[in-house]
């Protein structure tokens, strides 16, 4: 303790921060690469530029919102003990799935109301993002890009000022499982003195939730024969069209797979960020840099580009960095994307001839 | 087969005959002197209630709009008749404004200084309010007191905590109810010596706009009166959300006590995420790392949860207080809404029965006379202890409340206590203190827009 209290030197200390920020960067690159993939595979399928793909990773947050809700369904019980603020008898909730399961088993089905929740966020964003698509963006596939941006984002304002209406405001608190709650001390795996990199354990199962739904989503259209023909019809729809197969159905439930996937983000998300209704907008841009980054329609370069800028976002809120240039955490992604387009125009990974017609 | 006669020309007749008889009225009355800004005439006068309905502190305002409402139907003789039973000044009589029955328009702020401008300079050109009250930042409290001193009508600003608001850039037509900056370094820091002792470095983290800015400068200054050593103050944008990487490095910088001069989400999340990391259950210089909160609202603590327990902050007011004044206005905002009032709807509600007090001793809505009649006025029964709007800046002076998360809370309303009212005259300061704009710093003329 007081070794460390006399250290002030620069330099020591350097590869901790440097490590901490490399995990920091991990949970944040994590959302952002499972977004930009969805907006990839939207992009890459449909050819539409999603705008209210922000706003599914939100309503996906508010999933868990929901489910925490409806687990928390409660009747009144009048506590003559005590009073309320105005002096009279208190009226205390009880959830009925506490009255329902006992205290104990009732109270670990609310502490894992995020995990639950997942339960409940497939069927929703399959279902939001086949309505979407269905009843809404199919009459655009025919219209200018401007068009499309135009439609879903206004499409993203409504569904925030829904999600407002019902919610308010306030950003809502939603807590992990209480397993995961504390903190994992990273630096006393890695030698170095313990309590100094110390890392949230709901960040590292994030982070490990995010790698499992990327590789779901790749050996999916990698290993099935729907993912081939998929494949198939981002290369080429019109033949994949002339064989006989109905791509438009396909693709339809790529879309509904996207909004799954955002909406995935969403739920775990919740307790690292407190959802509120505009959180979709704040990630909405950084995922679309993250996907000109990683290059137009390239999944791996999608998922590439997130890790990267999360990391990088990271490290350009340190100190040592800030004090050397001012504000650069604000643009530090604008910048690498514009370093990026000047030197590779398609980005990272990007393919020749899309969105280049 | 219908003819319908219409043609372009006629069309063009009909619309200037009737745009001139729209028009006719006002050529009239237009040239007529009034005497200054938005006079009422009738049988009623109109207040403009200012609040963000949209955006990130809707919830706040929505808070304030429901206090706002319940003063409206006390100054109109409706309901218990709240504070005004309690205040010390008698002018009101529960029969509107001087005879006048009160009504009011709102705005919506979106917390944003253009937008708050926008919908108040609606509310005083096209309703023809005599007075603008209400908001919850500090950057549109600023926007919107400038609007007002220009336009001739009084401001009574609602949360607004920077020290600019009274300070440099205070306005003779506008007056703050609502604590300080300042206040609440000085309300702090005797109770964080005692609880943290006099050796400790502290780590701040500061939202990037005025509010923030001297909110951390007056911390940093009475912090480091008590021998505290200020390690680092590091800026981090409004609404970041993910306040991770800017948390993290204070692991290990060797600090011991970490500032968030944030608010609203912002505060919940880095408080959050604070706590994620770990900070509270770490020892550093052979003590407990602590976290403190400067300034506190209710909504905001709802929001943060357990993560607030034992963390310090303070406010310009809380509904537990068991004054007077607090027990008939906390009864009849319960009884109405079913929840008890927030920090900034009491100061709304206060602004505007303070406004009306002062129209009813002045005898007039002139915004000179209510100016007169505010500057210096000296009340009591409004929940704060005896309380004097300072002349020289505008400013009220009371006792402020040092708060602390409570350790068992019993319901989602009590999960701040009340740890210490601090006695006014330990955060009183000079008018021409330098966080408040130096000597420079005055009011200017009172603008009645005649």
């Amino acid at each position: 303790m007081q070794r460390r209290a006399e250290r002030n030197f620069p330099g020591e200390g350097t590869m901790e921060a440097i490590i901490l920020q490399i995990l920091n960067g991990l949970d944040k690159g994590s959302a952002y690469a499972l977004i930009a993939l969805g907006l990839t595979l939207i992009f890459g399928t449909l050819g539409v530029v999603n705008f209210a793909h922000g706003a599914l990773f939100m309503i996906g947050a508010f999933c868990a919102v929901t489910m925490q809700r409806i687990l928390n369904l409660s009747f009144e019980q009048v506590d003559p003990s005590r009073t309320d603020f105005l002096g009279n008898p208190l009226k205390v909730q009880v959830p009925y799935i506490e009255s329902w399961f006992g205290p104990e088993t009732g109270g670990a089905l609310l502490d894992w109301s995020v995990p639950l929740s997942i339960f409940l966020a497939i069927p929703v964003m399959i279902g939001l993002g086949y309505a979407m698509e269905r009843g809404l963006i199919k009459h655009f596939y025919k219209r200018p890009h401007a068009d499309q941006i135009l439609v879903t984002f206004g499409l993203a304002i409504v569904l925030q000022e829904i999600i407002k209406y019902f919610f308010g405001a306030n950003p809502i608190q939603v807590a992990a499982p209480s397993v995961f709650s504390g903190s994992f001390d990273f630096g006393a795996i890695l030698g170095f003195d313990p309590n100094v990199i110390i890392y949230p354990y709901w960040r590292m199962v994030y982070f490990l939730f995010s790698l499992a739904i990327i590789g779901a989503v790749f050996s999916f259209l990698q290993f099935t024969t729907f993912g081939m023909v998929v494949r198939a019809g981002m290369a080429d729809r019109e033949t994949v069209g002339l064989l006989g197969i109905n791509i438009d159905r396909r693709f339809t439930v790529m879309f509904g797979l996207a909004a799954a996937v955002a909406g995935l983000a969403g739920v775990m998300y919740t307790p690292i960020l407190a959802p509120n209704y505009h959180m979709g907008m704040d990630f909405l841009v950084l995922s679309f840099v993250v996907v000109v980054v990683g290059g137009m329609g390239s999944l791996p370069g999608a998922v590439l580009a997130g890790f990267l800028l999360g990391i990088l976002q990271s490290f350009a809120s340190m100190n040592e960095i800030k004090s050397i240039i001012p504000g650069i955490d604000q643009v530090i992604i604008y910048l690498i994307a514009i370093i990026i387009l000047l030197t590779r125009p398609r980005g990272l990974m990007g393919r020749k001839g899309v969105m280049e017609d | 087969m219908t003819n319908s006669y219409l043609t372009r020309r006629g069309v063009l007749k009909t619309g200037a005959v009737a745009g001139a008889g729209v028009a006719l009225p006002t050529i009239f009355t237009a040239g007529r002197a009034s005497a200054f800004t938005n006079e009422p005439m009738g049988g009623t006068v109109k207040l403009g209630f200012n609040v963000p309905q949209t955006g990130p502190y809707a919830e706040e305002g929505l808070d304030e709009l429901r206090a706002q409402e319940l003063a409206v139907e006390h100054l109109n003789g409706m309901g218990d008749g709240g504070m005004l039973n309690t205040f010390s000044s008698k002018a009101l009589d529960g029969t509107g404004i001087l005879g006048k029955k009160v009504e009011f328009v709102t705005g919506d702020t979106q917390t944003k200084s253009d937008a708050a401008r926008a919908s108040a300079k609606s509310m005083i050109e096209k309703d023809g309010v005599v007075m603008i009250n209400g908001g919850s930042s500090s950057g549109v409290a600023v926007a919107v007191q400038g609007l007002c001193q220009e336009a001739g009508i009084i401001f009574m600003a609602g949360l607004t905590h920077s020290n600019d608001t009274t300070g440099k850039d205070r306005k003779r037509n506008g007056f703050r109810h609502f604590f300080n900056a300042y206040m609440s370094g000085a309300a702090l820091a005797p109770v964080l010596e005692k609880a943290y002792g006099n050796d400790r470095r502290a780590y701040h983290l500061t939202a990037d706009y005025t509010w923030g800015y001297t909110q951390q400068e007056s911390i940093q200054a009475s912090t480091e009166a008590l021998g505290w050593e200020t390690a680092n103050n590091v800026l981090t944008p409004v609404g970041a959300g993910d306040f991770s990487s800017y948390i993290a490095p204070v692991l290990n910088a060797g600090v011991d006590v970490l500032v968030l001069n944030h608010y609203g989400g912002d505060m919940v999340n880095s408080l959050t995420q604070a706590v994620q990391f770990g900070l509270r259950d770490k020892q550093v210089n052979g003590k407990n790392f602590e976290i403190v909160v400067p300034l506190y609202s209710e909504l905001m603590a709802e929001g943060a949860g357990a993560n607030i327990k034992g963390v310090y902050g303070s406010m310009n007011w809380n509904w537990q207080l068991q004054d007077e004044g607090t027990k008939a206005f906390v009864k009849s905002f319960g009884e109405k809404y079913g929840r008890p009032p927030s920090n900034s709807a009491h100061t709304c509600y206060v602004q505007v029965l303070l406004y009306a007090d002062a129209v009813a001793r002045a005898g007039s809505f002139n915004p000179c006379a209510v100016v007169e009649a505010l500057e210096g006025f000296e009340f009591d029964g409004m929940g704060n202890g005896p309380t004097t709007y300072r002349a020289e800046d505008h400013q009220c002076f009371k006792d402020v409340l040092v708060m602390k998360g409570a350790e068992n809370p019993t319901t989602q309303f009590d999960v701040l206590e009340v740890v210490e009212v601090t006695p006014r005259a330990q955060v009183e300061y000079a008018p021409e203190h330098p966080m408040f704009g130096g000597a420079e710093a005055t009011l200017g003329e009172c603008n009645s827009g005649a």
